[in-house]
């Protein structure tokens, strides 16, 4: 029965795994990304090695000593033992140990924050989180966009995150990383796209009732579509004035793209510095 | 209109109160409203009709006895199962009914989808792990220690009230207004008066507050009883681990409640005068909140998990019929996991942007907590190693926990590596990995207890098959419902989606639903289970005839069941890990002492029950706003209070003739019993029939 | 902190007095623990306070408002009451009722004088312009300086209670773990105005 029961979970487990060379994070388009998913997977066979035998015994060694086996050894008294001792302390120490050396090299590595290697110049995107829509503002092209973001394939993206309302997560799965936005501070991430595509960008934390239409589109495209796109966005009839600002602040739900095609450049630093108090003293 | 008005300016006698709060047109909650409704009267027309509500005031509303308060912890928590986990049910059907590509899909609105999740994580936490644990605990732990009873008895009863109160007003919010829609942890701002401004957060404050503080006098009450009342002999390395876990688990709550009570708090002041706690703007610091929250949160965790570690050591030593392998490695696992569960928090925000250095921190400090909790599941394995493992349905609980746990800390293993969570966190791979952990560990740990410990609770052993049924659909139900999660975690979608816009999960949603209906008829048939074997609480097979049905190793066996009200007869002399195995490998269990003494008894009061009653009209009023109210119930608190102080005559003597009847008939019916060492007579190296008298053979 | 034994049985001696020293001992030590919780109540509070030290949002600073001689003088009456508490144990110790309870009125009056002085001071920052709601600053500082006063308060509270019960029974083994136990919290409350006064007046004002 329980033999039964350890075997199906395994060809599940299995099924799973198997599959997951098209999931999200295991078929990456960002250089990050794919450096994660292989962490993950990396992490998984290490515990693995441990997991596994650990559900081997449990399953195994209550079978082997069951009370109708009555040839069996038993030793009722039998309670300590250095070596079992030795190696129950041991082995986990060992595994976390590689694990830790993992978790340090990876967490700098990794980080979000880190800019990432290349030969071009990193492309700034400042985003803005509202209830429940995502305001990109391009400063050196001075537009912006809701709902939507593009940038070239193969360039470093930095976005600067902060947030006009509640706590949300910047995130695009298939590139990798996601970053709070909070109001009145700056968060930042960097991402670099190694393929052509349009992904799915979410908020990740859960921000009110809107929360789940909060999703924008990721355009990721070559260098002369990027430039195409712009001017698309230049052509917009709308400009983000306060009064437009005002109005996007106003809650909605699945909020469509819309395209602005002049924005006042320091618009992000005011967005963050209408809350005050956060950094500065009493100046 | 009126409803606005109301927000800003609450009308005197009933606050923010009118007809309107009251979801009538709801077509879920009112069919439950009525109900509930029904139900409530058919239950109180009932103990009218029968003439039973001075048995249940005199005998169990008042009562001081940690046994009977445990009881009632524990029926409390099984009603909020059944509550909490209706929710899981809304939850999975809704989410498998709604792919889409805007809102309007699935049949519940956001504004109802989101109170429910938040409802299902405050009520499995609050209002069903851990009165499940502190029942079992109330029940069990003194008895294992030879106690008469807790320290502070009637502090004890003011617990229990005050997590009562929190539950109804959970249960009130359902029918009354609204509950919070903000996750249960109630991240700020999102929390705050701009963002929420409905009463549903209030709800979660008063709530959480006031069953918060019955947690911390349950701490205190726990760690003074264990410190101060053990039996003679029994030095601390020689307390049971359940004992030992149920130590370290309120050490911790007593460090982190007060922590929870002053962020609350501070909740309180932000949301009804103003403050700047956590408000974006006026220098408020939102993160703040999330950094005390997981403060007390992440400890939180290991306070649910470690007893229910120490429920799985229990019933796998005497289910594996020998002594637990490893208790010195098990109870330093168990101190080394409660130091560790203070420094780990921050792994619950990696991605708010503390940095590569602060994340490093605390992920390998996470990471390392893995250690001694896999000391703990190598115990427990040979544990069953050169054992006569008997698979009785506790048993079957144990080893579903054994590989549930395993996987649940592999995930977490993973989640703990910042990078990882970068890419994991929020996703659906969290919600997996912490039902994985809380439901494998905590809970199938509980039920493990739970089945053991029934009969000294009611005398009256559970159904084997039914409980091995519920261990069966629970373990497959969890998998089946998870397991397709951790996967669609690991292709980006993320947790509290009210609708979802990607096709390709949707096949992983009605896997998850026949997982849910699997727990559904797990949970089923655990009650069915539960009234079936009250019912036929007085036939072989059930009774328990002696107060030791399964030939235990622990003191709480060494008292019928349920147990007398005075718990022992005599004064129990330890020198022994295992006590009661040593009593009976001595011959000196369940004999007549030479002489018995008067027992001190402390009295039933009507102080816990009204005293803590009263916090609800004080919680209801401030959630409305209905100043008369907090202000007199406030009076009345301290009127009370007062009153109670000043009673005299709190306790009592059982007399010498009244111990020795009830002793008699208790040892009588132990008489002539074979304990399963005995027959085993050959292993026990260290048992010697001959010299039985001859304490030194036994002596460690 | 009350469910006392209360037993006029004076058959059985031994057993009698095993129960007093037991239960004094059970009840100190369950306080003590009361006492770490709280103790930690007041840890967050000052951790939040640190957190928000500088969040002035535009708003007055502690710096404009702090007066270090009148706190000195608020926290003199403080330590001086906690003497003065002393001098009462010393009392209650030799079961002299008159010598203890005059001592506790004078505890009780310092305190008095203290909370007065408090909220004075609050009053007066109010005018100032420094409410709570100001900026995160004030907002930190008025809860913990105000959850102190409440629990000198507190302290006020149960002392006149006590007075009820040493007036009905006397020098009674329960009035004695009473007043120890009030001993232990209006000493601890003392300690934790020393912390107050070191990290919030005296770095406020400098």
């Amino acid at each position: 029965m329980k033999k039964k029961l350890f075997q199906s979970t395994m060809v599940f487990s299995l099924a799973l795994l198997l599959s997951g060379c098209e999931l999200a994070l295991f078929d990456s388009s960002g250089v990050t990304g794919k450096e994660i998913g292989d962490t993950i997977l990396l992490t998984m066979g290490l515990m693995l090695i441990v997991v596994i035998p650990t559900i081997i015994m449990s399953i195994w060694i209550p079978y082997k000593y069951h009370e109708s086996k009555k040839d069996e050894v038993y030793d009722p008294e039998w309670e300590h033992s250095s070596k079992i001792e030795f190696f129950a302390w041991g082995v986990p120490v060992v595994i976390i140990a590689v694990l830790a050396v993992i978790t340090y090299i990876t967490s700098y590595s990794l980080d979000p924050r880190k800019e990432i290697a290349s030969d071009k110049e990193p492309l700034t995107i400042q985003v803005v989180a509202m209830d429940w829509k995502w305001l990109f503002l391009y400063p050196e092209e001075k537009i912006a966009t809701v709902n939507e973001v593009a940038f070239p394939v193969d360039r470093p993206v930095e976005f600067l995150v902060t947030s006009q309302s509640t706590m949300n997560s910047l995130f695009i799965p298939k590139l990798g990383g996601q970053i709070y936005a909070m109001a009145g501070m700056e968060n930042r991430m960097n991402l670099m796209a190694t393929e052509v595509g349009e992904y799915r960008g979410i908020s990740a934390n859960y921000s009110g009732f809107g929360f789940a239409g909060m999703r924008f589109k990721a355009k990721v495209t070559s260098e002369e579509d990027y430039g195409k796109w712009i001017e698309g966005v230049r052509t917009s009839e709308q400009v983000l004035t306060d009064a437009e600002y005002d109005r996007l602040t106003e809650k909605t739900r699945d909020h469509k793209v819309e395209h602005f095609s002049s924005i006042d450049p320091l618009q992000f630093k005011n967005i963050i510095e209408s809350f005050i108090g956060a950094q500065n003293g009493s100046n | 209109m009126v409803q606005t008005d109301l927000i800003k300016d609450p009308h005197v006698l009933t606050g923010k109160l009118h007809w309107g709060v009251i979801p009538f047109h709801d077509p879920v909650v009112m069919p439950v409203m009525i109900a509930a409704i029904l139900g409530g009267l058919f239950v109180v027309g009932f103990v009218t009709y029968k003439k039973l509500w001075g048995y249940l005031w005199d005998e169990w509303f008042t009562s001081v006895d940690h046994k009977k308060i445990g009881i009632m912890y524990c029926i409390v928590a099984l009603i909020m199962l059944l509550r909490g986990f209706s929710d899981a049910i809304l939850m999975r059907t809704h989410q498998a009914l709604s792919t889409a590509d805007e809102f309007g899909a699935g049949y519940l609105p956001p504004e109802h989808y989101d109170q429910i999740f938040t409802a299902h994580g405050v009520i499995m936490i609050f209002f069903v792990a851990t009165p499940l644990m502190v029942g079992i605990m109330n029940v069990v732990m003194p008895l294992q220690i030879g106690a008469r009873d807790v320290a502070f008895p009637f502090l004890n009863s003011l617990s229990f009230y005050l997590f009562l109160v929190g539950a109804l007003l959970v249960n009130i919010s359902l029918f009354v207004g609204e509950f919070a829609a903000v996750g249960w942890l109630a991240y700020t701002p999102l929390s705050g008066i701009d963002y929420s401004p409905g009463v549903g957060v209030d709800y979660w404050i008063w709530a959480l507050q006031i069953s918060g503080l019955g947690t911390t006098l349950t701490a205190v009450n726990f760690v003074a009883t264990i410190l101060k009342m053990r039996a003679p002999g029994m030095t601390l390395m020689k307390m049971p681990v359940f004992t030992w876990t149920t130590f370290c688990a309120n050490g911790i709550a007593l460090v982190i409640f007060p922590i929870l009570t002053i962020a609350i708090a501070q909740l309180t002041l932000d949301r009804y005068f103003d403050f700047n706690f956590f408000t974006n703007d006026d220098g408020g610091n939102q993160m703040m909140w999330v950094n005390l929250i997981w403060a007390w949160g992440h400890p939180e965790v290991y306070f649910l998990v470690l007893p229910a570690f120490g429920m799985i050591s229990e019933v796998t030593a005497t289910f594996s019929r020998k002594r637990l392998f490893g208790y010195t490695s098990l109870v330093w696992a168990t101190i080394v996991i409660m130091i560790l569960s203070f420094l780990v928090w921050l792994h619950h925000f990696f991605t708010m942007g503390s940095g590569a250095s602060v994340n490093a921190f605390f992920g390998i400090m996470t990471m390392i907590i893995g250690i001694p909790t896999g000391v703990k599941l190598y115990n427990w394995i040979f544990t069953m190693y050169k054992g006569r493992v008997e698979l009785t349905a506790s048993m079957w609980w144990v080893i579903a926990m054994l590989i549930t746990f395993t996987i649940g800390g592999m995930t977490g293993v993973m989640l703990s590596i910042p990078a990882n969570d970068f890419v994991l966190h929020n996703s659906m791979f969290v919600p997996a990995h912490f039902h994985n952990v809380i439901i494998g560990g905590a809970v199938y740990g509980y039920f493990a207890g739970f089945t053991y410990w029934f009969p000294k609770a009611t005398g009256a052993k559970l159904n084997e098959t039914l409980g091995k049924w519920s261990v069966a659909l629970w373990f497959f139900g969890y998998f089946f419902a998870w397991l397709p999660l951790y996967y669609t975690g690991f292709d980006g979608m993320t947790r509290r989606l009210q609708y979802i816009d990607n096709p390709e999960w949707q096949m992983s949603m009605y896997i998850a639903l026949i997982g849910v209906a699997m727990i559904a008829a797990g949970i089923g048939t655990q009650v069915v289970n539960i009234a079936w074997s009250l019912y036929k609480r007085n036939e072989p097979g059930y009774k328990d005839v002696t107060g030791d049905p399964w030939d235990g190793h622990t003191l709480e066996w060494f008292t019928a069941s349920p147990p007398q009200f005075y718990n022992f007869g005599e004064e129990i002399q330890v020198s022994d890990r295992d006590p009661l195995l040593d009593m009976k490998q001595k011959g000196t269990a369940y004999k007549r002492p030479s002489k018995y003494g008067r027992i001190h008894m402390p009295k039933n009061t009507w102080a816990g029950p009204v005293l803590g009653m009263l916090t609800l009209p004080f919680g209801f009023g401030f959630v409305w706003h209905i100043w008369w109210m907090v202000f007199a119930s406030l009076a009345a608190i301290i009127a009370c209070w007062i009153k109670y102080n000043f009673e005299r005559d709190k306790d009592y003597y059982v007399e010498v003739p009244e111990v020795e009847r009830i002793e008699g008939e208790f040892l009588k019916s132990n008489e002539g019993r074979e304990f399963y060492f005995e027959k085993h007579a050959k292993h026990y190296k260290k048992w010697n029939p001959s010299k039985e008298n001859d304490s030194s053979v036994v002596a460690k | 902190m009350t469910a006392l034994t209360n037993d006029h049985d004076t058959h059985d001696h031994d057993d009698h007095h095993h129960h007093e020293a037991e239960a004094a001992d059970r009840y100190m030590f369950g306080f003590w623990l009361y006492v770490i919780s709280d103790c930690l109540l007041f840890c967050t509070l000052f951790a939040t306070y640190a957190v928000m030290s500088q969040n002035f949002a535009g708003g007055i600073t502690p710096h404009e408002l702090f007066d270090l001689n009148f706190v000195a003088v608020e926290t003199a009456l403080l330590l001086l009451s906690s003497f003065t508490f002393g001098m009462a144990m010393l009392g209650a110790n030799e079961e002299n009722m008159g010598r203890m309870k005059l001592w506790l009125k004078i505890t009780a009056l310092l305190g008095l004088g203290f909370l007065a002085m408090e909220i004075y001071e609050f009053v007066h920052f109010s005018h100032e312009g420094a409410t709570p709601q100001t900026s995160g600053y004030w907002t930190a500082f008025y809860s913990l300086v105000a959850t102190h006063g409440l629990h000198v308060t507190v302290g006020l509270v149960w002392m006149a209670i006590l007075f009820v019960h040493f007036n009905r029974d006397g020098f009674s083994h329960e009035n004695k773990i009473r007043l120890a136990c009030l001993s232990l919290f209006w000493h601890f409350l003392d300690i934790i105005w020393i912390c107050v006064f070191s990290f919030v007046y005296l770095r406020g004002a400098m």
